[in-house]
């Protein structure tokens, strides 16, 4: 629903049609924010297998290269299960300053909403 | 003769037979006294072969009305019934199917909820439920039921409605008395009601779609205000459907009835059953030259307010008799009925009843005092109680 304006454009009965999961950004929800070593990925994938939001983006040989934040709810299941420590969780503040795209950064209240 | 099909019976039968004819996808219900009859006889039609209908025997009224959700949500016509604390039970479910606009039509036969555990007939039941987002539409007799049965479906299934639907009926009083009354024929009636349209199926899993997702404060309001439309477009679309049923029937029933109300000075605003004796009574007094009148209350949801307003405009006095109380607070048709008031250039004088609950009697006599004591003046700024045995009267304070 991420087009709707007003209460006249929402679906009645709270219907919600396909794929629409793909508009929540549930990035806003995060307060710890995955960073990536590429240098230490090993390339096992466990990281990519576990993730809960299909955030784990790769490279064509499968190395690990970054996250996407649109999804990623920090839950930090990645750098739990990296087996060289390649991933480490860092606070959100600690990015506070640094430019991102708009709606990168959580705490960012409805900045996706019309 | 008439070659109309007249038959003695009562609110829950002419409930069920209507449901019988209309042939619903499906049906689930839990019994309770007074409305146990209603699934009873139908399980029997279902049993017999007399319909198709999907009949689900499930192990609670809130069971019940989830199997009733996910039916209409799938695109199924569904109906089904209950009482008291069966509907208090159902209380969690109500605000969602109607959130879903999910076009069920409920038989809802009115019981004084416990404690203390009572079968008999008080609006105690409906009212919680009015903030439900659910259509309520109050009966006084069991001719009135069966045609209601009818325009409900079309009226909760209407593309501009959209809205689920109590069709009220005074437990035992009307759903349990005989009465002679008018059954139509089944190819009318499956002609008036027609198939039901869905707009979202569940079961068309071509176009797939989720009911009742997790929404935060980005967009539920926008979604509330959305379902209020349809309770808005309620009253005129009943009005276009209860006159295509009056054109059949002859009976036309207005979202407010008006009993000789026109050129009365005072008037009792009454609902349901109760209202039969009331007419009697102002029979009674017009030929001893008083001029009284009823109104009848039929929508309590969406409360017909400019209906009412007009009817009471130019009044000396207004008595309005409530069912239930809101304990702690104004009785909930006496709430509407002053309000709907306020817009009024003037200002007429009103008094609260709370009468008949947990079944206690109404007389004609009662009736006739309330008329005496608005022609008498006789008003306080509290409600007042009809045929409650009373110690030291302190006034009321409901």
């Amino acid at each position: 629903m991420s087009s709707v304006t007003s209460w006249q454009d929402v679906p009645l009965g709270t219907v919600s049609f396909g794929a629409t999961s793909l508009d929540v950004q549930t990035g806003l929800w995060r307060s710890m924010r995955p960073v990536i070593d590429s240098e230490r990925c090993l390339s096992c994938m466990k990281c990519w297998l576990q993730c809960p939001d299909d955030s784990v983006v790769t490279d064509n040989d499968l190395r690990v290269i970054g996250f996407d934040l649109f999804y990623c709810k920090g839950c930090g299941i990645c750098a739990a299960m990296c087996p060289a420590k390649a991933i480490t969780m860092e606070s959100e503040a600690s990015f506070a300053e640094k430019p991102e795209a708009l709606g990168a950064n959580p705490g960012e209240a409805a900045s996706h909403v019309g | 003769m008439s070659d109309k099909n007249m038959v003695m019976t009562s609110g829950n039968l002419a409930f069920a037979e209507a449901m019988r004819q209309i042939n619903p996808d499906v049906v689930a219900a839990y019994p309770i006294t007074p409305s146990t009859e209603i699934p009873m006889r139908f399980a029997e039609f279902v049993a017999n072969g007399r319909v198709t209908t999907e009949y689900i025997p499930v192990e609670s009224e809130h069971s019940a009305i989830t199997a009733c959700v996910g039916a209409s949500a799938a695109g199924a016509r569904v109906m089904t019934a209950s009482s008291a604390n069966g509907v208090a039970l159902m209380h969690e479910v109500f605000p969602i199917a109607a959130s879903f606009r999910a076009p069920i039509v409920f038989g809802l036969v009115n019981r004084s909820l416990g404690a203390p555990v009572n079968i008999h007939c008080d609006h105690s039941d409906s009212m919680p439920e009015r903030d439900s987002g659910w259509i309520q539409i109050y009966c006084e007799d069991a001719q009135e039921v069966y045609d209601t049965v009818l325009m409900s479906v079309r009226l909760a299934e209407d593309a501009r409605v959209l809205t689920p639907v109590f069709i009220c009926q005074d437990g035992f009083i009307t759903s349990h008395c005989l009465e002679p009354l008018e059954f139509l024929p089944d190819e009318f009636v499956r002609s008036f009601v027609g198939e039901r349209e869905p707009l979202y199926p569940l079961l068309d899993t071509d176009n797939p779609v989720s009911y009742g997702s997790f929404t935060m404060s980005e967009y539920y309001f926008e979604i509330k205000r959305s379902q209020m439309e349809g309770m808005i477009n309620a009253l005129p679309v009943y009005n276009e459907i209860s006159k295509e049923l009056a054109k059949k029937t002859g009976r036309l029933y207005e979202p407010v009835e008006n009993y000789r109300a026109d050129d009365a000075e005072y008037v009792a605003v009454i609902m349901s059953s109760a209202t039969g004796v009331v007419k009697d009574v102002v029979d009674e007094l017009r030929i001893e030259g008083i001029k009284v009148g009823v109104i009848r209350v039929r929508f309590f949801r969406p409360f017909p307010k400019e209906d009412l307003a007009a009817l009471c405009r130019g009044k000396k006095g207004i008595a309005v008799l409530d069912r239930s109380a809101s304990i702690g607070g104004t009785a909930p048709l006496a709430a509407e009925v002053k309000s709907a008031l306020y817009d009024l250039p003037e200002h007429i004088p009103l008094q609260e009843y709370i009468f008949g609950l947990g079944g206690r009697d109404f007389y004609a006599e009662d009736a006739k005092k309330i008329f005496y004591r608005l022609i008498n003046g006789e008003y306080s700024a509290k409600a007042d109680f009809i045929g409650l045995r009373e110690g030291k009267k302190d006034n009321g304070n409901a």
